[in-house]
């Protein structure tokens, strides 16, 4: 890694309950990611994909060891400081886009905003660059229910980089689309990551993902079983 | 983010989604705009018959006060033989002025139409404006003792302007004594109390009759009438004279507010019930709401503000068709003709009279509650895990 760590993992353990046993989500994980990563957790269903990215993104805690995103120590986070890191500071994409359906674009992609000090026009400017990036400044006022999947997906790019986080964590943006729209959306992405610095983490089982991907991480069982650095990534 | 701006937030996508429900929404908020008008409704009319009741009470029997002599209960009648006295040269210097209007009251039997009937005759100076009976038709003319009557002792007694009656009494010695005297007119009141059982006869006619001359049961107090302080009488005033009226109100506002509370209850089980199926359904929206940066009271805030609209958009609907309603009401009121036969001081037709008052309690009585119904199922929220919320796989 060539940059300076911006989230860093060590010995992260995470457990869940399961009846009155316990279920080992993530085992000793130790990871960092530099600034301006490409990089992917990958590995088969159930290998803690998700859960280390619902961690790094402060919407879950560990059971054990230290998460530190952007210098802030997850597990010490207070419920508000960690509304606070990912309002301002991390960007998610979900795999079902997660669109509020009652607003239209520019209002779902203005939603991250309305929650920080901005003005209106600096408001409306962030929405339309961000509509811009994504190629869908002829929908600001469709609904989702109005768009493609695709298009949906967009919208959630477009939403979790309007406040130009350090960090956007996707959860199988690719899972519900074609081949077609997939390489789009991982294209446009992969633009704003080169464009922005922006930091993408994937959690994917994709092949067309990793085709993108700078860096691979594998998991199974909850560990780390292989962490690959790719220099001749597509594009 | 600022207080406003969280508030305004909370109200945008509150209208948004509620909005967005579509039919379920207007549902809910027709079920609660009728119970706003319900409520309103209900408590105009009672209000506009409490109102109409004690202006007429007040116009046709109370005044303004009543001086009783110390011996008289309105509700014994074996006070009325020993409940009378002579008026002092003050009193009768207001009497002149027209600010008391001087009653003397006895029990007798009437015998209309062959039947006997037992009545209270009430003699009152056929000068006086104190109280709004056509005392002055009472005017003695030649050998007939002239009385009036109201409607409904009419209807009872089956008699009419002109017919004679035959009547008997104890004069204060308690020697019985009987005359004939005419009806000299039919007025119509609401006030029954006024109307059922009694005869009115001039109160020179009655004195004599009596045998008490100068001698008065009670004096009526006009408007005009300041002191409040008559040796030898007791005052009554407005409260304790309109006592009963304000029972029989308070009866009616508790029987209606039972009512009234069911129907609200009905609108607001309506409301829980549309937001724990809200909060069941959107938990991936909650979720996204907490992960775009959110924290769980503020998506409490938002999910108790969305019930709360409820009650807003009740008041706007409740408008839409309530004003319209309320006005035609107060202008053509309320038929109440059945009730007249009753006991109660109920005019023929009421007028409701929706208060300012009314209105804003009603409102915030409906918002208030509407807002707390919302509250107790969004608490849910605050003991949701993101990642569950997200996956929406909480039961």
């Amino acid at each position: 890694m060539e940059n300076s760590s911006i989230i860093k993992i060590e010995k992260l353990v995470k457990r869940f309950p399961v009846g009155k046993t316990e279920f080992t989500a993530l085992n000793d994980i130790s990871v960092s990611f530099g600034a301006g990563e490409f990089a992917g957790l990958v590995g088969p269903s159930g290998s803690g994909k998700t859960t280390l990215l619902n961690i790094m993104g402060s919407l879950d805690s560990p059971s054990e060891g230290d998460v530190d995103v952007l210098g802030r120590s997850v597990s010490s986070l207070s419920h508000k400081q960690s509304a606070k890191l990912r309002n301002h500071h991390i960007g998610f994409i979900f795999q079902t886009y997660n669109l509020l359906p009652v607003y239209t674009v520019y209002e779902n992609v203005e939603f991250a905003l309305l929650l920080q000090k901005l003005s209106g026009s600096e408001r409306k400017k962030a929405v339309m660059d961000s509509l811009e990036w994504v190629g869908l400044t002829d929908k600001v006022k469709s609904r989702p229910s109005m768009l493609s999947g695709g298009e949906c997906q967009r919208v959630a790019i477009a939403r979790s980089m309007v406040k130009r986080p350090e960090i956007v964590l996707a959860d199988e943006p690719t899972a519900n689309l074609d081949s077609k729209n997939s390489h789009n959306i991982l294209q446009t992405m992969k633009n704003l990551n080169r464009e922005l610095k922006t930091t993408f983490i994937f959690a994917t089982h994709d092949e067309k993902v990793m085709q993108y991907l700078n860096r691979i991480i594998f998991l199974e069982d909850g560990k780390i079983v292989k962490d690959n650095l790719i220099n001749d990534s597509k594009n | 983010m600022t207080q406003k701006t969280k508030i305004m937030l909370a109200l945008k996508l509150a209208f948004k989604n509620l909005m967005g429900a579509g039919l379920r929404t207007w549902l809910n908020v027709s079920v609660l705009s009728f119970a706003f008008v319900i409520i309103i409704f209900y408590n105009g009319m009672i209000d506009g018959w409490n109102r109409q009741s004690r202006r007429d009470t007040q116009e046709w029997e109370t005044g303004k006060g009543q001086f009783w002599h110390p011996e008289y209960d309105r509700y014994d009648a074996y006070t009325i033989k020993d409940a009378h006295a002579p008026m002092s040269e003050e009193i009768q210097a207001e009497v002149k002025k027209k600010n008391l209007a001087p009653v003397l009251i006895t029990q007798a039997t009437a015998f209309p139409q062959g039947r006997m009937q037992e009545v209270i005759i009430k003699g009152v100076d056929p000068e006086q404006t104190v109280l709004k009976l056509p005392t002055v038709t009472l005017v003695p003319s030649g050998d007939i003792d002239y009385a009036i009557i109201g409607k409904r002792m009419a209807e009872s007694c089956k008699l009419n302007v002109g017919d004679r009656l035959l009547i008997r009494w104890r004069d204060k010695n308690g020697t019985f004594d009987a005359r004939e005297i005419q009806i000299a007119s039919i007025f119509k009141c609401d006030v029954p109390t006024v109307d059922k059982g009694q005869i009115y006869l001039s109160l020179d006619v009655l004195q004599k009759m009596m045998g008490m001359s100068n001698e008065v049961t009670m004096l009526v107090a006009g408007n005009g009438f300041i002191n409040k302080d008559l040796k030898n009488w007791d005052f009554k005033d407005s409260a304790f004279l309109l006592a009963d009226l304000d029972k029989i109100i308070q009866a009616k506002k508790a029987g209606g507010s039972i009512m009234e509370g069911l129907l609200l209850i009905i609108a607001l089980i309506a409301i829980f019930d549309t937001q724990v199926l809200s909060i069941f359904r959107r938990q991936k929206e909650i979720g996204t709401y907490i992960a775009l940066g959110m924290t769980r009271p503020q998506v409490v805030g938002i999910f108790t503000v969305e019930g709360g609209a409820h009650s807003i958009l009740a008041t706007l609907l409740g408008a839409v068709y309530g004003i319209p309603l309320f006005l035609l009401l107060g202008k053509v009121g309320i038929s109440m003709k059945a009730a007249q036969m009753t006991d109660m001081a109920i005019a023929e037709t009421i007028y409701p009279f929706y208060s300012l008052r009314l209105i804003i309690i009603t409102i915030f009585l409906v918002v208030i509650s509407a807002t707390i119904v919302s509250y107790l199922p969004a608490r849910k929220i605050s003991k949701m895990k993101p990642t569950d919320a997200l996956k929406g796989k909480l039961q």
